[in-house]
């Protein structure tokens, strides 16, 4: 009988395992059902695994629901459109093969939701915007969505990844999928540390560690929340604004099976509804607000000439979203805060244009964009008597999110599409590990440098901008790539190169180090043997807070304060080996912590490599305090080496595939 | 805006060994107290850690008795309020109460299908062998958007 800190090992061979349940996962699941019956029919019989360490139906970025789909392209602009403006908004350094190829797929997703139940805003031939139940013509069809930005466009969707989640479950069946499990670590193949061998993680509900051997993995675990201490640190930590399941588990087990990072330096510092962090997007871009200091001023105006300093970025039509932040922080840094979202005079002005109807709806409106995504916020304006129409809400930058699929380009470098002109060699030879790939593409879409390791979604770097719709497709190219290489291979025996036994030994530490040392003290929590994965988060949020460029510092770091960091941080890994866990809960957060270490690491060393600030208003290391265009404009990449726990950073050569001119024209 | 239980409501899903909002919570959450040892109230859930709730409300708009609601953030908002949905199976409706006590309701679809209805693969072609390495998935939506080849410049 299995017992806490005994449990039962389950073993299974696999094919392809998906690791996540997002909106990923469940472009993944849903694609990968008609490839599996072709592979079938020529012989090769794929087996196929989905493991969540939560319910699909709510998992990932998009379980509250979300109120927009943030890309959906349109028959009216152009892949190169997109891929565009996001390499504006991350400065310049994207994968214009990754952002060009994700645009052209990325509507073929949002046209299945619809089908599928999601309901999307229409505008009507006289321009009035009606709610997604009207039964309007579809998308597909040629309906008109109500855009709130060039590549948004409005949803009711409350039940977004419920829905999406239904399809996936359908089309996959209960037998692939296996909820509730935690994969924690990674497993290369014996006869070649370059390829993947399998993935092992434990139950969250029962005594049973999991060992999956599989051919392919396709990980997809979400961005990171939380290595940063989050403005609110008392029951207000969980109010993050990306989702605080989010634990760089993505990262940090890629980066431990020996594949290669990218532009982890990069981060998320979105400006949002102070403390519920509710979205803004609707409010600048569907109700025309405007953001002011103390007095009333548009710091974007007032501020302005400060986006002349990051030529070119600053200078298209709409900033890159760090030097937005830029201008805003001035304001806040020389004492004209607090920074107000002025939602009165915006819904005054929309009330001159619209008929009586049309301003009740709005009103509505204006609470659905919380109440579909972000509800506490909702609790904050009752609290505090705030009706939009009558009175302004405050705006903060928060704490520091690191991402690959909103406005962010963290992650995992991967193998781009072959017909868009993308490097197939290398320009920037020094220093970059010989046994890495050379060029923009290896074979199979969506794979990273190690074989048969795929990502999606939060775990593909350099991109960004791919939001809900865009994880949900890049998913889908990896089914596809999976099932190919896995028929490439079908020969192929991989073998784990750690035992069973080590890796169990490895994951349930923490709980070995509870039951080993829990009598040793009266109060279970003070114990000088062991660390709480609690008191170990709000380590890693302290020094990422005070010497990695979070609020506590206004975002400004140097290499002095890195190399404490460095140090500090040096410590804290070892001591996580000490984490204790004293219920399965707990070894959840435990692991998680873990994961966001390492995830963390990755972040401070790509800063300390890169010698400027890229983003400003996302970070600044003022002993480098420019855009250095001429020896920085290019990628920063980076291998870690489990044995010896090290990191190597190195540049790649970044090229433009579309003109970036044309922004500026 | 941690979750909490009722005490009067909460029926621990009738003795199952898995409540709904065990299942549902995506941060895990949400614990069902067997023997009233964790909080004085046996075959009850509760949460276990209110200050790693994000507020999604899963827990919430899943409880058949209706038994949770949120309490917003002690460290961050006034006393008083409090944000309550009904979700249906094509609609939701959100009840909120101010602060001052004025209250707001709002209904809102959330889907356009019955629950449960999506057929995946139904009407859709068989996925063709021949195209596992070209662009575009086994099924075309009317949404691919192949571009203009003169934008590619390296090409």
């Amino acid at each position: 009988m299995a017992e806490f800190g005994k449990p039962d090992v389950v073993e299974e061979e696999v094919d392809i395992l998906i690791v996540g349940g997002g909106m990923a996962a469940c472009g993944a699941g849903y694609e990968i059902g008609p490839w599996l019956d072709a592979a079938k029919a020529q012989g090769v019989d794929i087996k196929v695994k989905v493991v969540d360490k939560a319910a699909m139906d709510r998992s990932g970025a998009v379980a509250q629901g979300l109120s927009a789909i943030n890309t959906y392209i349109g028959s009216e602009q152009d892949p190169a459109d997109y891929a565009r403006m996001v390499s504006n908004d991350l400065m310049g350094i994207t994968r214009d093969d990754l952002a060009y190829d994700l645009g052209r797929h990325v509507d073929e997703s949002v046209h299945l939701f619809e089908e599928w139940g999601l309901p999307i805003w229409k505008t009507d031939e006289n321009g009035e915007r009606h709610d997604g139940s009207k039964g309007m013509t579809p998308l597909k069809d040629g309906g008109k969505p109500v855009r709130s930005g060039k590549w948004q466009i409005m949803i009711n969707g409350e039940s977004y990844k419920w829905i999406v989640a239904e399809a996936a479950k359908k089309a996959l069946g209960t037998d692939r999928i296996q909820e509730r499990v935690f994969i924690v670590k990674l497993v290369n193949d014996k006869n070649d540390k370059n390829r993947i061998a399998g993935a092992v993680g434990f139950s969250t509900r029962d005594h049973k560690l999991f060992v999956y051997k599989a051919k392919a993995i396709l990980l997809v675990a979400g961005g990171c929340v939380n290595i940063f201490r989050p403005r609110s640190v008392g029951e207000g930590q969980g109010r993050a604004w990306y989702p605080v399941w989010n634990s760089g588990s993505t990262y940090a087990m890629a980066a431990e099976a020996g594949a290669e990072l990218t532009m982890m330096e990069n981060r998320f510092v979105p400006t949002r509804f102070k403390d519920g962090y509710g979205p803004v997007g609707a409010w600048f871009l569907l109700f025309k607000s405007k953001a002011t200091n103390a007095f009333g001023e548009v710091y974007m105006d007032r501020n302005k000439e400060m986006l002349n300093d990051y030529p070119p970025y600053g200078q298209a039509a709409v900033p890159a979203s760090c030097l937005r932040n830029h201008l805003m922080l001035k304001e806040m840094r020389e004492g004209r805060g607090p920074i107000w979202m002025d939602t009165v005079t915006a819904l005054a002005n929309l009330r001159e244009t619209l008929s009586p109807r049309e301003v009740k709806h709005l009103e509505a409106e204006a609470w659905e964009d919380f109440l579909d995504m972000c509800i506490g916020q909702c609790g904050i304006w009752a609290g505090e008597n705030i009706e939009p129409e009558k009175k302004n809400s405050e705006l903060m930058p928060t704490e520091p999110y690191l991402l690959g699929s909103h406005s962010g380009c963290c992650g995992i470098w991967v193998s781009g599409p072959t017909d868009v002109g993308a490097p197939t060699e290398e320009a920037l030879g020094d220093g970059i590990p010989e046994h890495l790939p050379s060029g923009w593409n290896w074979g199979y879409r969506g794979m990273t440098t190690v074989k048969g390791l795929f990502t999606a979604g939060d775990g593909v770097g350099a991109s960004g901008h791919k939001f809900s719709s865009g994880s949900h497709a890049e998913g889908r190219m990896c089914a596809k790539s999976m099932v190919k290489y896995v028929m490439d291979n079908k020969d192929l025996q991989v073998e784990l190169d750690t035992s069973v036994d080590e890796l169990m030994e490895e994951i349930y530490r923490p709980v070995r180090t509870y039951l080993e040392h829990k009598d040793y003290s009266t109060a279970i929590d003070v114990n000088p043997n062991y660390i709480t994965p609690k008191m170990l988060q709000f380590r890693l949020q302290k020094i990422m807070d005070e010497y990695v460029a979070g609020v506590a510092t206004y975002y400004t770091t140097n290499e002095h304060m890195l190399a404490l960091a460095e140090q500090k941080l040096e410590m804290l890994k070892e001591d996580a080996l000490k984490m204790r866990a004293k219920d399965l809960h707990e070894l959840l957060r435990a692991w998680e912590n873990y994961h966001r270490i390492l995830t963390a690491e990755a972040h401070m060393k790509h800063i300390q490599f890169r010698e400027e600030s890229r983003y400003p208003g996302f970070y600044y290391r003022m002993d480098k305090n420019f855009v250095d265009e001429e020896n920085w404009k290019c990628f920063v990449n980076s291998v870690y080496d489990r044995t010896t726990k090290t990191w190597t950073c190195f540049k790649r050569a970044h090229k433009d595939l579309v003109d970036k001119s044309k922004l500026f024209k | 805006m941690p979750t909490f239980v009722r005490t009067d409501k909460c029926d621990g899903c009738k003795g199952q060994d898995k409540t709904a909002c065990m299942y549902i919570c995506p941060h895990d959450l949400m614990k069902l107290d067997m023997d009233g040892s964790e909080t004085g109230h046996a075959m009850k859930s509760y949460n276990q850690e209110p200050e790693q709730c994000w507020e999604c409300y899963s827990c919430i708009k899943i409880c058949p008795q209706n038994a949770i609601e949120a309490r917003p953030y002690a460290d961050i908002v006034p006393l008083g309020a409090s944000v309550q949905p009904l979700r249906g199976t094509d609609s939701i409706m959100w009840t909120i109460k101010f602060r001052n006590g004025t209250m707001k309701r709002f209904k809102f679809p959330i889907r356009t299908t019955p629950e449960g209805s999506i057929d995946p693969y139904g009407g859709k072609p068989a996925a063709d062998i021949t195209k596992i390495a070209e662009n575009k998935f086994f099924v075309e939506a009317n949404g691919y958007r192949p571009g203009n080849p003169s934008e590619l410049i390296a090409k």
